[in-house]
């Protein structure tokens, strides 16, 4: 018995200070949390946060250099997921929730210069040299980039619309929860 | 035939009676008629006509784009006015592309299909191809275009064929009248759908509150082998497909799965009809029977209406309003939703337009909970309604989602029974197209970091192959030069 104690702690400490040794050594110094908090950015490398793609604004969430209301196509559901994992609070009140909306070409300003369609990160974007382009909405996922430029304004972005396929019920207005607030106080 | 419970459900004041012994009336024709490219699940059938095109009645006005859709067919004969945007029979009022039709007020049909002689000889294959043909949907009120659903036979393994003619919603009676008159149309037309099914069973569901219908039909059943007529338990919602297959099997339906997983397919009386008349005389659905009733109305009553009837003319047809209507409710009320505009039409899944005065809704502001548990225990899904809606009133979906909302089907039991009033329906109907346009969004947004991937992907592509030519074309010349020394 005294055998099989004392070969199995022996080789406990070995095995041990193995895996300690490799945990020093072998360490990948990639912090875990960009690849998820990546994950949850839109990854369109947009480029409205101010950092060049999703991954580097992942980068910035990690070691805390933004805030997590950084994300403007994310709209308030990357928000709250990013401050969740994050575990800290969100500061909503700067945060205006906007309208799901797409780029629309004015067809006859567009003098087809191919700007936009270079610009554009999804390639919703159709046309060539001196033709009129044309956005492809299911491939919009509504950045904007390719409004700014626009050399002739002939982008503008419009809001989704909602139509009896995507109109759902909205929240119930609960209008007397507490029907008397005072007796709730009294005693 | 032994009957087994179904969880919870309520017992509500039917008043079917206003309109329950009246005979079906015929609507006589409207000015206009308005037709919906979409009046069923799936997608919008496709314009087969311009403005000022003459039809005859019965003839494909629109027809069906993809593997789920139903074409709409003219339901008389006349000139059409325009292709335009009407607002739908929906609670947003929102518009849907219509076709508007003047009659001639001949009424004259088109030619049809043939008749199929001996429809229980036919391949199935025929019969699916007539019904979808047809333009025939749920009449139930779903709208879920029959043919598809006639066809799950070829894909699952199938032994009754189990109508639906439970009716349990309070005030509707237009299903209990058609099996009253055309208690034959629906057997023959269930028999034609059991033989396109493969299914040798048919059992036909009726509430024991309609007992002369029970006995018509028990009737007209009688001479077919393999027809049973079953009265069931008075329990809204019973009607529901879920619900009906469990009482009659005892078996309940796994949360998105459908029933035809458990060998069974539910349709309804009136699909039943509308198949008979498809298959035996070539004609598509082009009119259905409607039930106008609740306190507003002057003269309730079970109308045959064509489809695309405005729903401001069949009210004035049934003498108008007798007081102040609080809610114009397209179906029944527990599952039906408020119409925005009269001037909406009626389409193949309208069972019934009432008009409900303020004492009949009884609309009165919500309180706080006091935690009873009433909706917990009638809930006919197993849910805990009480708890769904704090985690909704929160705007924590998730929470929701987690506790089965969307196996939630809209019944309205817990919202009928709650002592407090919360509108606990409307708290899970919100939460269901809420979590279904994240659903969306989710989907989106996956497709758009797949196509920004991709395109990266192409860029660097292009710009090794740029730089691979230039190479090339470096190496090129000293190539040319050296021949040109040699």
């Amino acid at each position: 018995m005294w055998i099989a104690i004392g070969s199995l702690t022996v080789m406990g400490i070995v095995l041990g200070g193995l895996l300690g040794a490799a945990a020093r050594f072998l360490a990948v110094e990639e912090n875990p949390l960009e690849e998820e908090l990546k994950a949850m950015l839109p990854g369109s490398q947009c480029g409205q946060c101010g950092y060049v793609g999703c991954a580097q604004a992942a980068a910035a969430l990690a070691k805390g250099e933004a805030p997590v209301t950084l994300c403007p196509p994310g709209g308030k559901a990357v928000i709250e997921a990013l401050a969740k994992k994050l575990g800290v609070t969100a500061d909503l009140s700067e945060h205006e929730e906007k309208v799901p909306e797409y780029a629309f070409i004015k067809e006859d300003l567009c003098i087809g210069c191919t700007r936009c369609i270079r610009e554009c990160s999804t390639d919703a974007i159709l046309g060539a040299n001196k033709l009129m382009h044309t956005i492809i909405i299911d491939a919009c996922h509504g950045c904007g980039k390719c409004v700014i430029v626009c050399p002739t304004d002939a982008i503008v972005m419009v809001p989704v619309k909602v139509t009896l396929g995507n109109w759902h019920w909205p929240k119930p207005e609960v209008r007397h929860i507490h029907p008397n607030p005072d007796v709730v106080h009294a005693h | 035939m032994k009957l087994y419970p179904v969880r919870g459900g309520i017992h509500p004041e039917y008043r079917k009676e206003q309109t329950s012994e009246k005979a079906i009336v015929v609507l006589p024709m409207p000015a206009a008629l308005y037709i919906p490219l979409q009046q069923h699940i799936g997608a919008p059938a496709e314009v087969l006509v311009t403005r000022g095109e003459l039809v005859k009645k019965g003839q494909m006005i629109a027809r069906s784009q993809g593997a789920v859709s139903a074409p709409q067919h003219a339901p008389t004969s006349g000139r059409i006015v325009s292709v335009t945007e009407v607002p739908a029979p929906h609670p947003s009022g929102l518009p849907q592309t219509t076709i508007i039709l003047e009659p001639d007020g001949k009424d004259e049909w088109a030619d049809l299909p043939e008749p199929i002689a001996d429809p229980f000889a036919a391949q199935p294959q025929l019969i699916h191809e007539r019904v979808a043909q047809a333009g025939i949907v749920g009449m139930g009120g779903a709208a879920f275009p029959s043919a598809v659903k006639l066809n799950l036979g070829t894909q699952k393994k199938l032994d009754t064929l189990l109508l639906n003619g439970a009716e349990c919603e309070p005030y509707l009676t237009c299903d209990d009248r058609v099996m009253r008159e055309f208690a034959g149309e629906i057997i023959d037309g269930a028999r034609i759908m059991a033989h396109a099914l493969g299914t040798s069973r048919v059992v036909i569901g009726i509430e024991q509150n309609k007992p002369q219908a029970i006995e018509i039909m028990t009737k007209a059943a009688s001479a077919f082998s393999g027809v049973e007529v079953i009265g069931i338990p008075v329990q809204y919602p019973m009607g529901s497909e879920r619900h009906l297959v469990q009482a009659i099997t005892g078996i309940e339906t796994p949360a998105r799965k459908l029933t035809a997983d458990l060998g069974i397919v539910v349709h309804n009386v009136a699909t039943a009809r509308a198949v008979h008349h498809a298959i035996r005389f070539g004609r598509p659905l082009v009119s259905r029977v409607v039930t106008v009733s609740g306190g507003a109305i002057r003269e309730p009553n079970n109308v045959l209406t064509p489809i695309g009837t405005r729903i401001a003319d069949l009210v004035e047809f049934c003498g108008g309003f007798a007081a102040r209507p609080e809610s114009i409710v397209n179906g029944g009320p527990m599952m039906g939703q408020p119409l925005a505009s009269m001037d909406a039409p009626v389409v193949k899944g309208t069972s019934g337009i009432l008009a409900l005065t303020a004492e009949e809704i009884n609309d009165r502001p919500a309180s706080a909970c006091i935690r009873c548990g009433s909706c917990v225990t009638i809930c006919p899904c197993g849910l805990s309604p009480v708890e769904m809606s704090s985690f909704i009133r929160k705007d924590n979906l998730e929470g929701a989602a987690k506790l089965g909302v969307m196996d939630c089907f809209s019944c309205g039991s817990c919202s009928y029974v709650c002592p407090s009033h919360i509108p606990l329906v409307h708290y899970f109907n919100y939460a269901k197209g809420m979590l279904r346009d994240m659903e969306n969004e989710k989907r989106k947004n996956e497709r758009v970091k797949t196509l920004a991937e991709v395109r990266v992907i192409r860029i660097e592509k292009a710009t090794e192959a740029k730089r691979a030519a230039l190479a090339a074309r470096k190496q090129t010349p000293s190539n040319a030069e050296e021949k040109t020394n040699a």
